[in-house]
């Protein structure tokens, strides 16, 4: 038994280090029937925790580290050997902290509001295709699994800054929620795009269909076709905002109102949130590299000695990192310039991207000399068009000059 | 075009960010506890107090007149007056404090009592290094702990202290030669008394 056990177990880990499929079959057969489920259930779900858990502690420090070398500072330095251990010290603090509940809040969702964010976002792992033979769940309509778990994380928030009871947090969470009714549309329609050509809802199906290479070297992920770039972009914009970054960082605006829905939170359950809106990043930076990036596909035939998992995780932590650089980059929206970018630039391009998609998957059936090329030319002129007038049309006829202060001078 | 001035905020950001590792001058920030930067002239925040010479007792400038004391708006300075007196930096015998202490948890660095000592008895200190692990006793600065040299005075804030210098020196030049003429003005008055008793018409003495 115990020897079954430790064979299974290494089994196990063997197969998934080196990429095979089916890795758990052993040793959950080791286990008997009627508990047989579960484990495999937890077999899924605790590397799920640990490796985005330590992925979060890792994010926090890189973006410290990264943020500071942009506004040439060093970034934290004093844990550890290059502040290596600075999550760690950050994590101890928020673990000792007082758990303050205000005195007129609504205390039950006060206390359930971190939960029920965090329940989701780590649902919405779920369906996500980490590697060639790590999909916890090959859903027939996973993407619509993923967008309808995560759309739920807008109640979380919106429990939060409600039950609080207190100004700013109400002022964040409506702030959050009007910025993320706004931006689901775009980012659903923009991953719309991908399963009318993909004709699958399936994550497993959509990595599948992007493979293979062009000219035996650039792959066929989708971001390399004009719908799939301006997609892919779009995307990115949303998720952005979806997952409350900055620039799209209105909801916990600190200079506007402290914290947003987080002003009310502290010690154990504001990590809580914290962690939350990171895994909710992670996951739909996932999405994306799924939808795009062709998922766990290496990008060089002759990379793909590499294990999958390293790509999607390699993949991962690039958007990551863009997103940390944009972050350090750009400021604030205002709520209407942020509202008025989503329904008057975002939606429309997005649609105009549908059609496009559209246009892509009919004109694939053209086959004279040069069929491929003008197709492409004909979909990216598509796009650029109505780019750069909706540009235009966005910006106005205002002029942008330096501002003069009429009593400042 | 839409999207050009990301594109070039990227840009510089990503040129900060390479640039930082590669350029030490660009770091701005001093890694504190092993570098300082020297305290600027006009820095300060907790009052301190002036003596004069080596003796901190013999030389502090303070008369404990209590003006300092009434007009701290926190009140956070104590007084109590000893009962011998000592000579100040002119020679006049003064009251000295017995007691002065400073609760610098409670002085919010706003430098009246230092405006308003009229004996350039008090001065705002640069020093800033003052945490302790108690936040009561050790917090609060007593006469050994506040007095500092005038030499301290000078290396902290130079312009400042040379001109308090130059005005206490020209005080007591003023104040020496004053005593001088009445010294004068008084042996000359008892030569003249005594020349009036010998003669039957006296003068009158000289208009000081
Ligand atoms: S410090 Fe100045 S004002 Fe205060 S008691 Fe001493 S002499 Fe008077
Ligand atoms: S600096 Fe202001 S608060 Fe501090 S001791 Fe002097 S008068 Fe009082």
């Amino acid at each position: 038994m115990i020897g079954e056990f430790f064979k299974g177990l290494f089994l196990m880990i063997w197969k998934v280090v080196t990429d095979q499929p089916d890795p758990k079959v052993e040793f959950v057969s080791v286990f008997p029937a009627t508990i047989q489920p579960i484990i495999s259930v937890l077999l899924s779900i605790v590397p799920i925790i640990m490796v985005f858990a330590s992925l979060f502690a890792l994010t926090t420090l890189l973006e410290r580290k990264g943020l500071g070398r942009i506004q040439n500072r060093l970034g934290p330095n004093r844990v550890g050997p290059f502040g290596l251990f600075q999550p760690v010290a950050d994590g101890l603090k928020m673990l000792t902290k007082e758990d303050i509940v205000p005195h007129s809040a609504d205390k039950l969702i006060h206390f359930l509001a971190p939960i029920v964010l965090l329940v989701p976002t780590l649902l919405a792992y779920a369906v996500l295709p980490f590697g060639q033979n790590m999909v916890p769940i090959d859903m027939d309509a996973g993407i619509l699994f993923f967008f309808a778990v995560g759309a739920s994380t807008e109640l979380s928030i919106f429990m939060a800054g409600w039950s609080s009871r207190n100004k700013y947090s109400l002022l964040g969470a409506m702030r959050a929620i009007a910025q993320m009714i706004s931006y689901e549309i775009p980012l659903i329609i923009s991953s719309v795009t991908v399963i009318m050509i993909a004709g699958s809802l399936s994550l497993v199906e959509i990595v599948d269909k992007q493979s293979g290479y062009h000219f035996g070297f650039l792959p066929h992920w989708n971001v390399f076709t004009p719908w799939g770039l301006a997609g892919f972009i779009i995307f990115l914009i949303a998720s952005l905002a979806e997952s409350n970054r900055s620039p799209f960082d209105i909801p916990e605006a600190e200079s506007e109102i402290i914290a947003g829905h987080l002003t009310e939170y502290s010690g154990f359950k504001y990590a809580l949130f914290f962690l939350a809106e990171y895994l909710g990043m992670f996951a739909v930076s996932g999405l994306a590299v799924t939808l795009f990036l062709g998922g766990w596909r290496a990008p060089l035939p002759f990379l793909e000695i590499v294990p999958s998992y390293i790509w999607f995780l390699l993949k991962l932590m690039g958007l990551v990192c863009l997103f940390i650089w944009i972050r350090g980059t750009l400021p604030r929206l205002r709520v209407d310039q942020l509202l008025n970018f989503a329904w008057k630039f975002m939606l429309p391009m997005s649609l105009i991207n549908l059609f496009v998609a559209a246009i892509w998957h009919f004109t694939s059936v053209w086959n004279f000399r040069g069929a491929g090329l003008g197709r492409w030319l004909l979909c990216a002129a598509m796009i650029a068009v109505p780019y750069v007038w909706l540009g235009r049309t966005l910006i106005g006829n205002k002029k942008i000059t330096h501002r003069t202060y009429r009593f400042a001078n | 075009m839409l999207g050009e001035g990301i594109i070039k905020g990227m840009v510089e950001t990503a040129k900060n960010f390479v640039g930082s590792y590669h350029d030490p001058k660009r770091l701005t920030t001093v890694e504190y506890p092993e570098n300082k930067i020297p305290a600027k002239e006009n820095a300060r925040n907790f009052p301190f107090l002036v003596f004069d010479g080596v003796d901190a007792d013999k030389g502090l400038r303070c008369v404990a007149c209590q003006i300092c004391e009434k007009e701290c708006p926190p009140k956070c300075i104590y007084i109590i007056k000893d009962t011998v007196k000592k000579p100040d930096y002119m020679g006049k015998m003064q009251i000295q404090p017995k007691i002065f202490d400073i609760d610098i948890s409670v002085c919010m660095s706003c430098q009246i009592c230092v405006e308003v000592c009229p004996f350039e008895a008090i001065k705002m200190d640069t020093q800033f290094e003052l945490s302790t692990t108690d936040r009561f006793e050790n917090l609060l600065l007593n006469k050994r702990e506040l007095a500092k040299p005038n030499e301290y005075y000078h290396k902290i804030h130079p312009t400042e202290a040379t001109e308090v210098d130059e005005r206490l020196a020209a005080e007591k030049a003023k104040a020496e030669a004053k005593a001088k003429a009445d010294a004068e003005a008084k042996a000359k008055a008892t030569v003249a008394a005594a020349a009036a008793k010998a003669a039957p018409t006296p003068v009158p003495a000289p208009a000081k």
